[in-house]
């Protein structure tokens, strides 16, 4: 369990609602603070980047906050984040979805899914994950592929997925239109999934504990 | 390819379960929260929350209601019932709702489904469709289901695979189907309609109304062509588990997310 010295910041930038991620966390133990400005990040042992919602209208919201400079400063001293589904897309340079840059803290585009018939967009629902590369937030000893395997399976609702530049950088890939797709990435103290941790049960739970764990492993 | 789903429907008014629920161990029978705790814990995908009584005094009370289950729940659930505006729209999905559910107040203002589409997405735009086989002066099946509205008192008229198609085309992410010639029978769900609302539009299709066994489910998933099934009484009486719907299923090699150890034996 997480030490309650930890303080996970939830960057609270008006994009979704927060109280299911900072519920999540709370259950597994950790003290978590909505931040909103260069104040409250600096009182903070991580971040958290949730968003629900589009590329520019986030990104809009972001520089509006003031957000932007102390996170780039944060990640440029290799402070741990986690971005989730719209918080993973803008951690990328650009996205189909909007004209706004990116956060650009990871080299690579976010495109839109390919229509294809029998494969609706938006991707909804339960999937299980591919490994990829391992990482804190997906080690190699977490089964995937394995259809019973439980922990393998997130709940997704997403249109766009990650193209990293690097693909060393994808952790976990899942299944779309019977291509792999990005699920979750990877890169120093930077962390992100595209699907919903919080909304995916036990899975998602374990997932959040390998990372607090991490968090609080760290020198 | 995303997994087909289980989902346990609970009616709810002034905040208060209104079918009993039989369920061992319970503190409170009555508590949706508590429920939908038991009800994630055994296995289910998601949830659906019916308000209905969907009084406007109890409108607070549903908020209240869907702000504790999101803190609580850690799967995503579905609020319908009353729901007539965007604001109303809007108030339930910042308490923490994943989706919301608009029914008769889809056939009464269409646009509705557009605007709350375009304002949040259309993955949390659910219409929920209550249909029955259409009869002539006789009696007999006619061929086609008409919609009806208000708690299905009123008949609309309109065609129940063309409606589906209409607020697909306006932005609906899913629509929840019930049989109402099916609901409360136990008799199985209506395959005819789930499967011709399925193949009729590119979004996933929930079936209700009419499941008595585990092979009803199965057939609303295979043939029926339904992404998802929804339960009520079948659960609430206690008369199957998700835990035994999901182990037989999958064992049958349904493409069901599995169930997690804990949830198991």
């Amino acid at each position: 369990m997480l030490p309650l010295t930890h303080a996970i910041g939830l960057i609270d930038y008006g994009m979704g609602n927060l109280h299911s991620v900072q519920r999540a966390f709370e259950r597994l133990g950790a003290t978590v603070l909505a931040v909103g400005d260069q104040a409250g990040i600096d009182r903070c042992d991580a971040l958290v980047l949730p968003g629900v919602g589009s590329f520019d209208p986030a990104m809009e919201r972001l520089h509006g906050s003031g957000l932007v400079a102390p996170m780039l400063q944060w990640c440029a001293a290799g402070r741990p984040l986690l971005g989730i589904c719209l918080g993973l897309q803008l951690l990328f340079e650009a996205s189909d979805e909007g004209q706004a840059p990116g956060l650009g803290l990871l080299q690579g585009r976010v495109t839109a899914l390919p229509s294809s018939p029998g494969h609706p967009v938006p991707h909804m629902g339960w999937a299980p994950l591919l490994a990829g590369e391992p990482s804190p937030l997906w080690p190699a000893a977490v089964p995937t592929g394995v259809p019973d395997a439980a922990d393998a399976w997130m709940y997704f609702v997403h249109s766009y997925a990650a193209v990293p530049r690097a693909p060393r950088c994808v952790t976990a890939q899942v299944a779309f239109a019977g291509t792999p797709i990005t699920a979750a990435v990877w890169q120093g103290a930077i962390g992100a999934c595209q699907f919903h941790p919080e909304k995916s049960g036990l899975a998602g739970q374990h997932l959040l504990q390998r990372w607090l764990a991490w968090v609080a492993s760290r020198p | 390819m995303v997994a087909k789903r289980i989902i346990p429907c609970l009616d709810v008014a002034d905040g208060r379960v209104v079918k009993g629920v039989n369920f061992v161990g319970l503190r409170d029978a009555g508590d949706p929260v508590e429920l939908a705790c038991r009800y994630s814990a055994s296995g289910a995908d998601e949830l659906v929350f019916l308000d209905i009584a969907a009084s406007h005094q109890g409108r607070s009370t549903l908020v209240e209601l869907v702000r504790r289950t999101a803190e609580a729940v850690t799967i995503p659930f579905t609020v319908g019932g009353g729901i007539r505006s965007v604001e109303g729209i809007t108030e339930l999905l910042r308490a923490g709702a994943d989706k919301i559910s608009l029914n008769s107040s889809a056939v009464a203002d269409p646009n509705l489904v557009a605007e709350g589409a375009q304002r949040f997405g259309c993955q949390c735009i659910v219409v929920a469709i209550d249909a029955r086989a259409r009869r002539g002066p006789s009696g007999s099946p006619e061929g086609g289901w008409d919609v009806f509205v208000k708690g299905g008192r009123e008949n609309t008229g309109l065609d129940a695979v063309a409606w589906a198609k209409q607020v697909v085309a306006l932005g609906a992410g899913e629509i929840l189907l019930t049989s109402m010639d099916g609901d409360g029978t136990q008799a199985g769900y209506d395959l005819a309609l789930t499967r011709a609302v399925a193949t009729a539009v590119a979004v996933p299709v929930i079936a209700s109304g009419g499941a008595g066994s585990i092979a009803h489910i199965g057939a609303a998933l295979g043939e029926g062509q339904a992404a998802a099934a929804l339960l009520a009484s079948l659960l609430h009486d206690g008369v199957l588990t998700v835990e035994q719907i999901k182990t037989e299923l999958l064992a049958q090699g349904v493409n069901l997310r599995p169930l997690e150890p804990a949830m198991a034996g």
